[in-house]
């Protein structure tokens, strides 16, 4: 603590401001203060993500069974062979990967026209934006609930409106379309947002040239915004294919797994929290993680996605 | 090439009008359905036919449920307040000072940010029962910081950068203190940046279920999501889902109405975090 005070002192003496060493004591008061500055956040960042994240890896590699506590035990990889050979895993990454394609997909062409349709129409454009905010402000459990309780023949009108005569939640399509209509509508907003600042910053110009030699709405679409707007595109498709393939309230709150459409998060959840088996839990949340960490790299690195850019 | 202006118009003009209905409908719908009457809540309708207000009593006459929203108000509040505070400070070093490592933090906190929760809500859950934040308020802050603080400092770096610093050199030639020109010049400047990381904080922690529905058990620290998830009714024989509605609309109108008033701030603090970053 002395030896920074003095030295920080040293650095904002201006008589010796033109010494060389003194120059370097100035950028390490900088840097030291800069860490100073940065220690509180770094340190909680560490301990609440960084620590947690190590300690489900030390679990996984346990026998760990809060129902027998005491039966505690080394076991290395077999709690994740187990995890690894059931079918229940692959069923479920298959559910979440279909709930992921499907959301994605969905929100990147309803997110493009909602990003067009602001960026073209200047009289509605407050309207357009304060409504598209309003599934971002909703809370995705409530997002949930509207979906669920409107799709649900005993208190919806959906199934009246269309005449279905299958209830939505009884068989397991329903209940996947349902869950990503649910998906679709509360995270198209970010993606129609995101878009709209690559609109931004294609220049009119470009669009008027292409006017000029002939070129359809479409080719100007194809040839001049999608590889204008690549950045923005990718980091949203990015984003959003992470969070999507973490989903969990939106299937908690709409089947809880039922009908086979239950995905990884509900599957570590229930090992973890409804069987107490905390080895067998973290191996599925260490897995989870290696899925997101795969899917990040493979953007960053096929489709030339970084978010981490400029930063 | 004929002029297809006006029939252009046209359409882009309906296409705002389906963005309107799809973003709104549902939301007009969990509010329609909460003031609809027992006997009327299976009729199919859109609309109630019979009007009554006795789902948000039933829903503020639950400890459970004015409990949960107690917890969520204070919960995320005081997270948001914790992870400005250090947020700024790191995302002021960052942008305003020389050093190394720098990038490390900034790539770090965009590693922790896509974090999966189920991850690392299983190793705080056992070691929350271990020493005692099992059911806290402290218990549920602590996790939120893990997403709230790489957003904000993302998201501060971003506003920070544009900030005019000299600004602050001008000042104190003019005969400003050093704090009357960071009190009267900087802090006027930077305070949309914090108060657009303020709010996507708040949203962020108001909108958690996972960390909620895992690290809490009782009303000392169950969020109003969570209340919402398992709200049973206040007898068995009666379909909660009237009151569900109700809760649902108690625990959305506030953010809304923020989300409405500030939407220009959280539309560039969106962007910032995900773009420019």
């Amino acid at each position: 603590m002395a030896t920074t005070t003095t030295v920080r002192r040293g650095a904002v003496a201006p008589a010796e401001k033109k010494k060389k060493p003194v120059l370097t004591d100035r950028a390490r008061a900088e840097r030291n203060l800069a860490w100073k500055l940065c220690a509180p956040a770094v340190v909680l960042m560490l301990l609440v993500a960084g620590f947690p994240i190590g300690y489900a890896f030390w679990l996984s590699l346990q026998k760990a069974d809060l129902r027998f506590p005491n039966a505690n035990e080394f076991v290395g990889l077999k709690n994740y062979i187990s995890v690894l050979s059931s079918s229940t895993w692959w069923q479920d990454v298959a559910n979440t990967l279909i709930i992921t394609v499907c959301s994605v997909t969905l929100e990147l062409i309803l997110g493009m026209l909602i990003a067009q349709a602001m960026y073209r129409t200047i009289f509605a454009r407050t309207a357009i934006r304060a409504s598209v905010l309003v599934p971002y402000g909703a809370v995705t459990v409530v997002a949930a609930f509207a979906w669920r309780l409107a799709f649900d023949p005993a208190t919806g009108f959906v199934t009246q409106l269309f005449g279905i005569d299958t209830p939505p939640f009884t068989t397991r399509s329903g209940s996947f379309f349902v869950i990503i209509m649910a998906e679709v509508w509360k995270t198209t907003p970010f993606i129609a947002l995101l878009l709209l600042g690559g609109l931004a910053l294609v220049p009119d110009d470009l669009y008027k040239a292409a006017k000029m030699d002939g070129a359809n709405g479409w080719q100007r679409f194809t040839k001049i915004t999608l590889p204008l707007i690549r950045p923005a595109l990718m980091v949203a498709v990015l984003f959003r294919t992470l969070d999507a393939f973490r989903v969990y309230d939106t299937v908690f709150i709409m089947t809880r797994g039922a009908n086979n459409t239950e995905t990884v998060s509900i599957l570590g959840y229930q090992q973890l929290i409804n069987r107490l088996n905390l080895g067998l839990g973290s191996a599925v949340s260490i897995l989870i993680f290696f899925c997101v960490v795969l899917i990040a790299i493979a953007f960053t690195r096929l489709l030339g996605a970084s978010p981490a850019q400029k930063g | 090439m004929e002029d297809t202006a006006p029939k252009r118009k046209v359409l882009w003009t309906l296409a705002v009008f389906v963005v309107l209905v799809y973003a709104l409908i549902p939301v007009i719908w969990i509010l329609s359905l909460s003031f609809k009457t027992p006997e009327t809540i299976g009729d199919g309708r859109f609309l109630p036919s019979e009007w009554t207000l006795n789902n948000y009593d039933a829903v503020f006459n639950t400890g459970f449920f004015t409990s949960a929203l107690r917890n969520s108000i204070g919960i995320a509040l005081i997270a948001t307040l914790i992870s400005l505070a250090f947020a700024s400070m790191a995302a002021y070093a960052i942008t305003r000072l020389d050093f190394r490592g720098k990038s490390a933090i900034l790539a770090g906190s965009l590693a922790i940010s896509m974090f999966p929760a189920i991850s690392i809500v299983g190793g705080l859950f056992d070691l929350w029962r271990r020493i005692g934040l099992y059911d806290t308020w402290l218990g549920l802050i602590l996790p939120y910081l893990s997403f709230s603080l790489p957003i904000s400092i993302y998201i501060l770096s971003a506003f920070f950068r544009e900030i005019p610093w000299d600004l602050e050199k001008a000042a104190q030639m003019d005969g400003a203190t050093p704090m009357q020109a960071f009190r009267r010049v900087i802090l006027p400047l930077a305070m949309p940046g914090v108060f657009t990381a303020g709010i996507l904080t708040f949203i962020g922690a108001w909108n958690d279920f996972l960390f909620a529905n895992v690290l809490t058990s009782t009303d000392a620290s169950r969020t109003a999501p969570v209340a919402l998830a398992f709200f049973r009714g206040a007898s068995q024989f009666q379909d909660p889902s009237g009151a569900i509605a109700a809760g649902a609309v108690v625990v959305t109108v506030p953010i809304l109405i923020m989300v409405l008033i500030f939407q220009r701030r959280i539309v560039s603090g969106l962007t910032a975090g995900a773009v420019k970053g």
